[in-house]
């Protein structure tokens, strides 16, 4: 039967599982949203498209499905480019489609023309100009498995309108096949057998596990592994939920701006085994005093981060799951360990604190969200000081319970993502962890909140300045606030406008009984807490510093 | 130090923005790149000459490998192999000057390929070090204009760096 390409990519979707798309519609993607118009899939309109990216990452992140965003051509396209960079360099499943002129019009600088393969080639894992109509079910179907395979990250598929609004007669594409892609998921014999020895020769072991450990689903062998070794594990940014945080063994998130314990522990131990991390620049700062004393042991899917920042004496490529499987399967626990009593003290001795005092305190908000959530909401940030007092001050104890930009560090990504969470999960409580400069950045999507009914809480930390560069430049340029201070909306009247609700909360008296406010109202609620102005985020590795150098 | 690389890539669209973009924003050094087809229409083969220590080496191998594109990579620096650049050179040759320039064209088993009133342009083929020495010594002649292919090179013997595994 002949079908159109746009019927195509709507059977392709659903062949995939993709049961919720969120897009902008336009004048090149018009054929695609003609065949959405009465297809079984939930499409969530968004007031900007890289709202919609960030969005399907949001929704990728909690559900462990890829995330899938749709825009039209040029502007719409470019739109969508800071959502897919954010994805890219947290390695999430996200697979983006967009319009594009006919394949006549195109290299002419056509109305709503953009080079969008061009422009995304080095943010994608891969990408598509689909340029014969049968050609198409392949190409989503590679999309999808290269997106959700591996080291996941995001592939796009550009459709000249002539493509999806042209016909052939459509054919299951079969199986993937493609030649230049392998991966590969076991780990080699040799390289487990040298990790095995080295622990079992190890002291002071040391874990530090990123997000390839949420990627990988190995949650759960995580937490064997870390028994068996009586092993402290330091989690990064991306890591926090993939080791629970309440756990005795857990020392917190390491790095610039780590626990204190989770640092020296780092830069004590006799061997540090890297579970699904890329030895980021905030986490090791000064990379000649990382984990000086330290065999390295790297566990990761992608062979190009072994050895790329740091050098690496056991690299082990492998799915993270499956290699620490192989390597608990291999060793004998540990009964008692005197380096893991050592850092017991450190915990009681170094703990993350602040001074109270009679005005809001933000990490005392955060404290209270996780009280009066009873720590089981999933929590999105954007980036900034709230995004660092999200990670110190709730605790995290499942996995994809914790999204937040790592990477690309994108103001604007939380209240969109927090959409996509709630899509992915509804009935449970989500909340995104907000600055009152970041909020601004997607703050439209207020809109799609509305419209599609989702109870989405926003807590912005008010404190009227860009508050992490304000921090820089109180400690490193002298005081001198350069175009950090924001004069602010009403943000009670905006919630309002858009139709959500709005709680302005000036006194550290409500801050308990607002959060349980929002928390009842099965509406979008936007907190406007007016916190300590000048706040600062401790403890803090000073930039070029060692880790174990900390501020406050 | 320079190594060469055989690089099989997809002869898809875009394949050599993929895989220059990569060496450009990783900051990898490209001294040469030669690309044309293969026995196979589906797959193009590229001649890439980099330079860098191990370290730079090894990323380079892992990151072309992590483009979909690209189906294989053979570091044959170490290996025995024949490679081989073609240039054109177009040099300043009065009437007078003919002579010395044929001379020295064939010493090098260089070709003369067009004749003009004041200048002469040649052809020749060989390694890098051959290359060189022949552009130097037509250099006091004053060269006009010159294009250098890249290097392009394979492995001697019954090895290869085809798609099939090797035979011995």
């Amino acid at each position: 039967m002949k079908k159109t390409g746009a019927q195509i990519l709507v059977e392709s979707l659903l062949a995939e599982g993709v049961d919720t798309i969120f897009g902008y519609p336009g004048g090149q993607a018009l054929p695609i949203y003609d065949a959405l118009y009465d297809a079984d899939i939930r499409h969530i309109l968004t007031r900007h498209e890289q709202g919609a990216a960030h969005a399907a990452d949001g929704y990728a992140r909690a559900s462990g499905k890829p995330g899938v965003c749709l825009a039209t051509s040029g502007p719409g396209a470019t739109n969508l480019v800071t959502g897919i960079a954010n994805a890219y360099m947290d390695s999430i499943p996200l697979v983006a489609i967009t319009g594009q002129v006919p394949t006549s019009m195109l290299g002419r600088d056509s109305f709503q023309e953009a080079d969008i393969t061009g422009i995304t080639l080095p943010i994608t894992k891969h990408n598509y100009l689909v340029k014969d109509v049968n050609d198409l079910a392949k190409i989503v179907r590679e999309a999808f498995y290269i997106a959700t395979t591996g080291r996941p990250g995001p592939v796009l598929i550009d459709m000249p309108r002539d493509v999806s609004a042209g016909e052939t007669d459509y054919t299951d594409p079969g199986p993937v096949h493609l030649p230049g892609y392998d991966i590969k998921k076991d780990p080699d014999p040799e390289q487990v057998a040298r990790a095995v020895r080295a622990i079992e020769e190890a002291e002071r072991p040391v874990i530090y596990a990123g997000g390839g450990v949420i990627n990988a689903n190995a949650h759960v062998e995580l937490l064997k592994f870390a028994e068996m070794l009586l092993a402290p594990v330091a989690t990064t940014l991306m890591g926090l939920g993939g080791f629970p945080g309440n756990h005795p063994l857990s020392v917190g998130m390491l790095g610039m701006h780590g626990s204190k314990y989770a640092n020296y522990a780092v830069s004590e131990c006799d061997l540090l085994i890297g579970v699904g991390v890329r030895f980021d620049d905030r986490v090791t700062s000064k990379l000649e005093a990382f984990a000086p004393n330290a065999t390295v042991v790297h566990i990761d899917i992608d062979p190009a981060e072994i050895g790329k920042n740091v050098g690496v004496d056991i690299p082990v490529v492998g799915d993270v799951r499956a290699t620490l499987r192989e390597l608990a399967g291999r060793l004998q626990p540990r009964l008692a360990s005197r380096w893991r009593d050592k850092i017991q003290t450190w915990k009681k001795e170094y703990p993350i604190e602040f001074e109270e005092n009679g005005r809001i305190k933000p990490q005392e908000v955060i404290r209270e969200i996780y009280n009066a959530t009873g720590g089981n909401a999933r929590i999105t940030t954007e980036v900034g000081q709230h995004q660092m007092w999200a990670a110190h001050y709730y605790t995290y104890t499942r996995p994809r319970t914790f999204i937040s930009s790592g990477g690309l560090g994108t103001m604007g990504f939380g209240f969109p993502a927090a959409i996509g969470v709630q899509l992915a999960c509804p009935g449970e409580t989500v909340i995104d962890i907000a600055g009152d400069g970041s909020i601004q950045m997607n703050i439209q999507e207020l809109a799609t909140a509305v419209s599609h009914k989702l109870p989405v809480k926003i807590a912005i930390l008010n404190n009227g300045f860009l508050g992490m560069v304000r921090q820089w430049q109180e400690l490193f340029y002298n005081r001198r606030y350069s175009y950090t201070e924001l004069d602010n909306p009403d943000f009670v009247k905006i919630a309002e406008a858009y139709g959500a609700v709005g709680i302005r909360v000036d006194k550290k008296s409500e801050v308990r009984p607002a959060l349980d406010e929002a928390l009842r109202v099965d509406k979008p609620v936007v907190l406007d807490f007016q916190i300590e102005r000048e706040e600062n985020v401790l403890p803090m590795v000073p930039p070029g510093e060692a880790i174990n150098n900390m501020l406050g | 130090m320079r190594h060469t690389l055989a690089v099989l890539v997809e002869n898809n669209p875009g394949v050599l923005a993929r895989v220059a973009g990569l060496f450009s924003r990783r900051g990898f050094n490209i001294d040469s790149l030669a690309v044309g087809r293969t026995e196979s229409p589906d797959v193009s083969r590229m001649t890439i000459v980099v330079e860098g220590d191990e370290r730079v080496l090894e990323q380079v191998n892992k990151q072309l490998h992590k483009l979909v594109d690209v189906i294989k990579i053979n570091d044959i620096t170490a290996d025995e192999y024949v490679d081989r650049e073609l240039v054109l050179i177009k040099v300043n040759a009065d009437p007078a000057q003919r002579g010395e320039v044929m001379q020295i064209a064939d010493v090098f088993r260089a070709r003369i390929v067009d004749l003009g009133r004041k200048t002469v342009t040649l052809e020749c083929t060989g390694n890098d070090g051959k290359i060189n020495a022949f552009e130097e010594s037509l250099r006091p002649y004053g060269i006009k204009e010159l294009v250098r292919t890249g290097k392009i090179a394979m492995l001697r013997g019954t090895k290869y760096t085809g798609l099939q595994e090797n035979g011995d």
